[in-house]
């Protein structure tokens, strides 16, 4: 694609299309619409984390005033999930509940009250099970199996490969370091909680209007779900307040509303309550890790072996590629010659878990970031330096089949290091005061799509009038990250418009073409790209026909400034408007699309569908911390962040998306986690649940690194996950310089950081974090063959 | 989550309010911000039949500096309290630290020395409750803090009881009967289900605040964050000292920490007479952590929480110094 500099829109700071409608109340949220004679949809949840339904019971909420609909699991027996591979939910519960808060009826009501009502009427027969809540009890032989019958270790997948020798790397090693660490699950706790609004049209077709991330996964679920054609049904993603992971599955929901509105044929809208967000969950899967590395004595790497064991909770949802995320990218930074990866998910009687902000690679990244923190020290050797001695390089090949293209690591780890004046200071400030550092790399949209298919990820559409305004079509659906206003800026970039002279129509299933969805960070790069090629075609018919008015080649012309003519001269150019009347006189319909299939990316082993994208952002934190040793208590002082963006389409944005980060890391490192006691979650409420507030928030000095990406639109790579990478390590480690301890697991709380501290002073070694891994039975490795370029590497 | 139906009053004088309380009997409660009450209702951790709101009561909000001291009106919000120069530093900052901007706005002193106390297994939704089963404090016969005890452990989460206490503060209620003033510690009970001794029928009118010439106080609270949570320790620590810089007398009262305020007399007693030197200060703070014994009832743990008693005290009192 073009990487053509810009000179208009692009690269440029300006607030986002919808930003004063969000900021002024006027977006319009599922929840706040109201339809005609619309009925109120709730679910029942099971009370058990785990047991057999023995009957329900729902005449009496059926008998009273003002219910209109009682639905149980044997209305919608079809199961769907959203990997392929992975389709075992119920939308609601048949036969057995698997954690509590699961759905097993729901009604619809002409209001909230008579539908808690009727709820509390309804009779659920339970016969409990034993239920399985930790690692030990899921691997369990004898223990009772989540799905399916009888005994057995409750693995939902599990994965091995070996890239290269590993053991001829250990042993060639200088120091061989190893380390367990634990990443905690949290949930996305998106501002906005799920909604959904169905209406049955007259016309035998169903409209969804759904908080979410994906229009098309959910399209594709109520077509197998309700028994439709999908071309009888329409869903649309209204404004979305917040995603972050936790609106990429088809929900339980989602697909009782839109039945609940088929059986009454009025609409009906679910809004889950904040602790039903909870319990829907599908997010960040608490991993337990072990990473062994070996190093020469100048600190090279010379293999690693990594170890996942994640808790899924009680369904698959995309466990099968989270599983396969804590492996992947760990040598999309560093130069790793030889290198194993085994992973286990277990299921659990617990809310599923899913993909959350950076999906299965900031718990990887976490452990390999402080892992390799104290390598350094081990060594001798500066942590910076450790990292800059095993830098990817640009334009490489990993061990592992991914493709690298453009990387701005280098320059990110320089410019974090002298902004934040790392060398002068770490090990030199007073006790309690310290410096973190740490890396990390995210993918730019997953090359391969969730369901198997070789037709474009996204495609945009546009389409001109005849007084020059040019409306946009894309399915990518804006959940605040500004995807749209990026589409925007694309579009008027190449025309030589302004953002606000675009309509734009998004995440709508019948309107707009397709978008995978805003997942994988892969919008603007792949919707960006659509966009890219529609404008340019677009572009190039205008550019035609203004040529032949102004009797001058077309390569001769710009578009610019609501102005197409030849560049440099003002004389010789027609405005916009103009322009596009003389292109429809010459050609009709003035209409352009563009797709983007991203290229074939997969290493040549099962497996290798995960981790490869077509371009890799990168980035560098460095974090700032005081640290009060009598009573446990960080506060995070600064974080300074240099991420490697490609090119910024909109530097507000992505100082947005990295000043988002770096608070959500914040509450991952010390305070929030999705905790439980046995099967119960120990306080599914924002009271309860910690997420930092404004004034923990420390500031953020962002520093954008253009790399300028040979195939992402402008240039541009991701920014709405990487940055999030590093921060928890980069704290972790700044602890560390602050006070000698080692909190290896998180959340970081003040009790903990005592727990060290005490462990320290008494002559310990400061940490505290878990011993091991249980006896996890690891499959024996794929072992793949090596990429080319590491076959003459290894060849003696 | 919706609120329980209930009957709605409106009292415009106290005499008026007084008579609806003692009309309504046991099933009615009063509200004023209803900060506290409205989220616990709608969890359904009780259901009142009626509910008499003092919001519109003539005369019951507004704060008043006489001769001895200041009375604050019971319907006061936090918000007027933290701003108010004429009160001690240490009962504004404990109203500052209530809640967010946005429920102090909204939120009274009163309700605040009334707050129900809180418990991680009662501030949970009905259906939450339900499946872990319902526990003393509403419709249950256990207590999940604490198995085998008989009575409920919830925890005093009240910003202002504590320095309420230590400034020696006074609370006058009123019913049909008449009024009575009792000190601040008078009104609490170590019972999380019983913890005011408010009679049903009477209204919390004022809390009077001595001036209190030589007195020093302060007032520490822990939480996870800066703002939201409701303390799980505070510490209100307030010292008389005479012109020799010695204290005379001293009150020092752990909050969240039992479900009613603690006075740490040992420390109390321990400290008159002394001067707050290093020493003296490190040993009243470990004084002081002896009357702690939490409960795992709130956020962070409840070992956290005991050793955050002498940590806390001993940095009240060095501010203090």
């Amino acid at each position: 694609m073009t990487a053509t500099a810009p000179r208009g829109v692009v690269g440029r700071p300006w607030r986002k299309v919808d930003a004063l409608g969000s900021a002024t109340g006027r977006a319009v949220y599922a929840d706040d619409m109201y339809l005609p004679g619309m009925l109120i949809g709730k679910q029942l949840h099971s009370i058990h984390a785990h047991a057999l339904i023995r009957g329900i019971d729902t005449s009496q909420a059926e008998a009273l005033d003002g219910v209109h609909a009682v639905l149980t699991g044997a209305d919608l027996p079809v199961a769907y999930g959203i990997f392929p591979v992975s389709q075992d939910e119920h939308a609601l519960a048949v036969e057995r509940v698997r954690y509590v808060g699961e759905p097993v009826v729901a009604v619809a009501a002409v209001d909230e009250e008579t539908a808690e009502r009727a709820l509390a009427l309804v009779e659920v027969v339970y016969e409990p099970l034993p239920e399985v809540t930790t690692y030990e009890a899921a691997l369990a032989e004898d223990g009772p199996r989540i799905h399916g019958e009888g005994t057995g270790a409750n693995i939902h997948r599990s994965n091995a490969f070996e890239f290269g020798d590993v053991a001829e790397g250990f042993s060639v090693a200088d120091h061989v370091r190893e380390d367990v660490l634990f990443y905690s699950g949290n949930n996305h706790a998106a501002m906005e909680q799920h909604a959904a609004v169905a209406e049955m049209g007259s016309d035998g077709r169903l409209t969804l209007w759904t908080s979410t991330q994906v229009p098309h996964y959910v399209h594709r679920t109520l077509e197998k779900v309700l028994e439709m054609p999908a071309g009888h049904i329409r869903v649309i993603a209204p404004a979305v307040g917040g995603g972050f992971g936790g609106k990429t599955d088809p929900f339980s929901h989602e697909i009782t509303a839109s039945k609940l509105a088929m059986v009454t044929g009025r609409p009906v809208k679910i809004t889950l309550t904040r602790e039903e967000v909870f319990y829907a969950h599908r997010g960040r899967h608490p991993v337990l890790m072990w990473v062994r590395t070996g190093f020469t004595a100048d600190g090279r790497i010379t293999a690693m072996h990594f170890r996942s064991l994640l808790d899924g909770g009680a369904y698959g949802s995309y466990g099968a590629a989270t599983t396969l995320y804590t492996g992947a990218l760990q040598t999309t930074t560093y130069r790793i010659p030889a290198y194993r990866f085994e992973g286990v998910r277990v299921f659990t009687n617990k809310p599923p878990c899913g993909p959350k902000r950076g999906h299965g690679t900031p718990q990887p990244r976490f452990a390999l970031e402080v892992h390799l923190d104290k390598a350094a020290d081990d060594l001798g050797i500066d942590p910076v330096e450790l990292r800059l001695r095993n830098a990817v390089e640009p334009f490489s090949e990993t061990v592992n089949h991914l493709r690298i293209t453009s990387s701005g690591l280098r320059e990110c780890i320089e410019e974090v290091t002298r902004a934040s004046g790392f060398a002068e200071q770490r090990g030199k400030l007073p006790r309690g005061r310290g410096l973190g550092f740490a890396i990390g790399a995210y993918m730019s949209g997953a090359g391969l799509p969730i369901y198997w298919n070789d037709m474009p990820q996204s495609e945009v559409q546009l389409k001109v009038d005849r007084g020059g305004g040019v409306t946009v079509y894309s399915m990518a659906a804006d959940v605040g990250q500004g995807s749209t206003s990026v589409l925007a800026a694309i579009v008027a970039e190449v025309l030589g418009l302004e953002a606000a002279d675009l309509s734009l129509v998004t995440a709508d299933t019948d309107l707009t073409p397709i978008d995978l969805g805003s997942y994988s960070s892969r919008v603007t790069f792949m919707a960006g790209n659509a966009a890219l090629e529609a404008a340019t075609k677009l572009r190039a018919m205008v550019f035609d026909a203004v040529a032949a008015h102004l009797e001058v080649p077309a390569d001769s012309l710009v578009a610019a400034e609501r102005r197409v003519g030849v560049d440099g001269d003002p004389e010789r150019s027609v405005p916009w408007s103009e322009a596009v009347r003389l292109a429809a006189a010459a050609f009709g319909p003035l209409t352009a699309s563009g797709a983007y299939t991203p290229p074939d990316l997969a290493g040549p082993y099962k497996g290798s569908g995960v981790g490869p994208s077509p371009a890799y952002s990168y980035s560098a934190c460095v974090a700032a911390v005081a640290c009060d040793p009598e009573t446990g208590v960080v506060a995070v002082e600064k974080v300074w962040m240099a991420h490697d963006v490609g090119r910024s389409i909109n530097p507000l944005l992505v100082e947005g998306q990295i000043e988002g980060s770096v608070h959500m890391a914040l509450g991952e490192v010390f305070s929030e986690e999705q905790a439980f006691r046995g099967g119960m979650h120990i306080g599914p409420s924002l009271l309860d649940y910690k997420i930092p507030s404004i004034l923990e928030m420390p500031p953020v000095e962002s520093i954008l690194i253009e790399t300028v990406d040979p195939e992402g639109p402008f240039g541009a790579k991701e920014a709405g996950q990487g940055p999030l990478l590093p921060v928890l390590p980069a704290i972790a480690n700044a602890i560390h310089d602050a006070l000698g301890i080692r909190v290896d697991e998180l959340p970081i709380t003040p009790w903990k950081v005592l727990q060290a501290v005490r462990d320290l002073e008494r002559g310990g070694d400061g940490r505290v974090g878990p011993a091991g891994l249980p006896d996890v039975p690891f499959r024996e490795p794929l072992r793949v063959e090596l990429p080319q370029q590491w076959q003459e590497v290894a060849a003696p | 989550m919706r609120l329980p139906p209930f009957t709605f009053l409106e009292p415009a004088t106290l005499a008026e309010a007084t008579k609806m309380l003692a009309d309504q009997g046991p099933a009615a409660t009063t509200v004023a911000g209803g900060t506290d009450l409205y989220p616990n209702l709608k969890r359904r951790q009780s259901s009142p039949k009626t509910l008499v709101s003092l919001r519109r009561v003539d005369g019951l909000r507004g704060i008043r500096a006489n001769g001895s001291g200041t009375t604050i009106g019971a319907t006061t919000t936090l918000g007027e309290v933290a701003a108010a120069e004429v009160l001690p530093g240490a009962i504004r900052d404990a109203a500052g630290f209530v809640s967010s901007p946005q429920i102090r706005n909204v939120g009274t002193i009163g309700g605040n020395l009334c707050v129900d106390t809180r418990c991680d297994y009662i501030n949970q939704n009905e259906e939450w409750r339900r499946a872990v089963d319902f526990c003393l404090k509403d419709r249950g016969e256990i207590c999940w803090v604490a198995p085998r005890s008989s009575h409920c452990w919830a925890v005093s989460s009240t910003d202002i009881a504590p320095v309420a206490i230590a400034l020696e503060a006074e609370i006058r209620l009123a019913s049909v009967g008449g009024e009575r003033v009792i000190p601040a510690e008078a009104l609490y009970r170590d019972d999380g289900i019983e913890w005011l001794t408010r009679a049903p029928d009477e209204i919390l009118t004022e809390i009077v605040v001595p001036g209190g010439n030589g007195m020093r106080a302060t007032y520490r609270k822990v939480r996870r964050r800066g703002t939201i949570d409701f303390p799980i320790l505070g510490v209100a620590v307030a010292v008389d000292v005479d012109g020799g810089g010695e204290c005379t007398s001293a009150r020092i009262v752990l909050g969240a920490i039992a479900s009613a305020p603690v006075r740490a007399s040992e420390a109390e007693e321990f400290l008159a007479g002394k001067r707050l030197s290093d020493e003296v200060i490190e040993e009243t703070a470990r004084l002081a952590g002896k009357a702690a014994r939490p409960q795992d009832n709130t956020d962070l743990n409840s070992r956290y929480r005991k050793r955050m008693v002498p940590v806390e005290v001993g940095r009240a009192l060095r501010s203090l110094a």
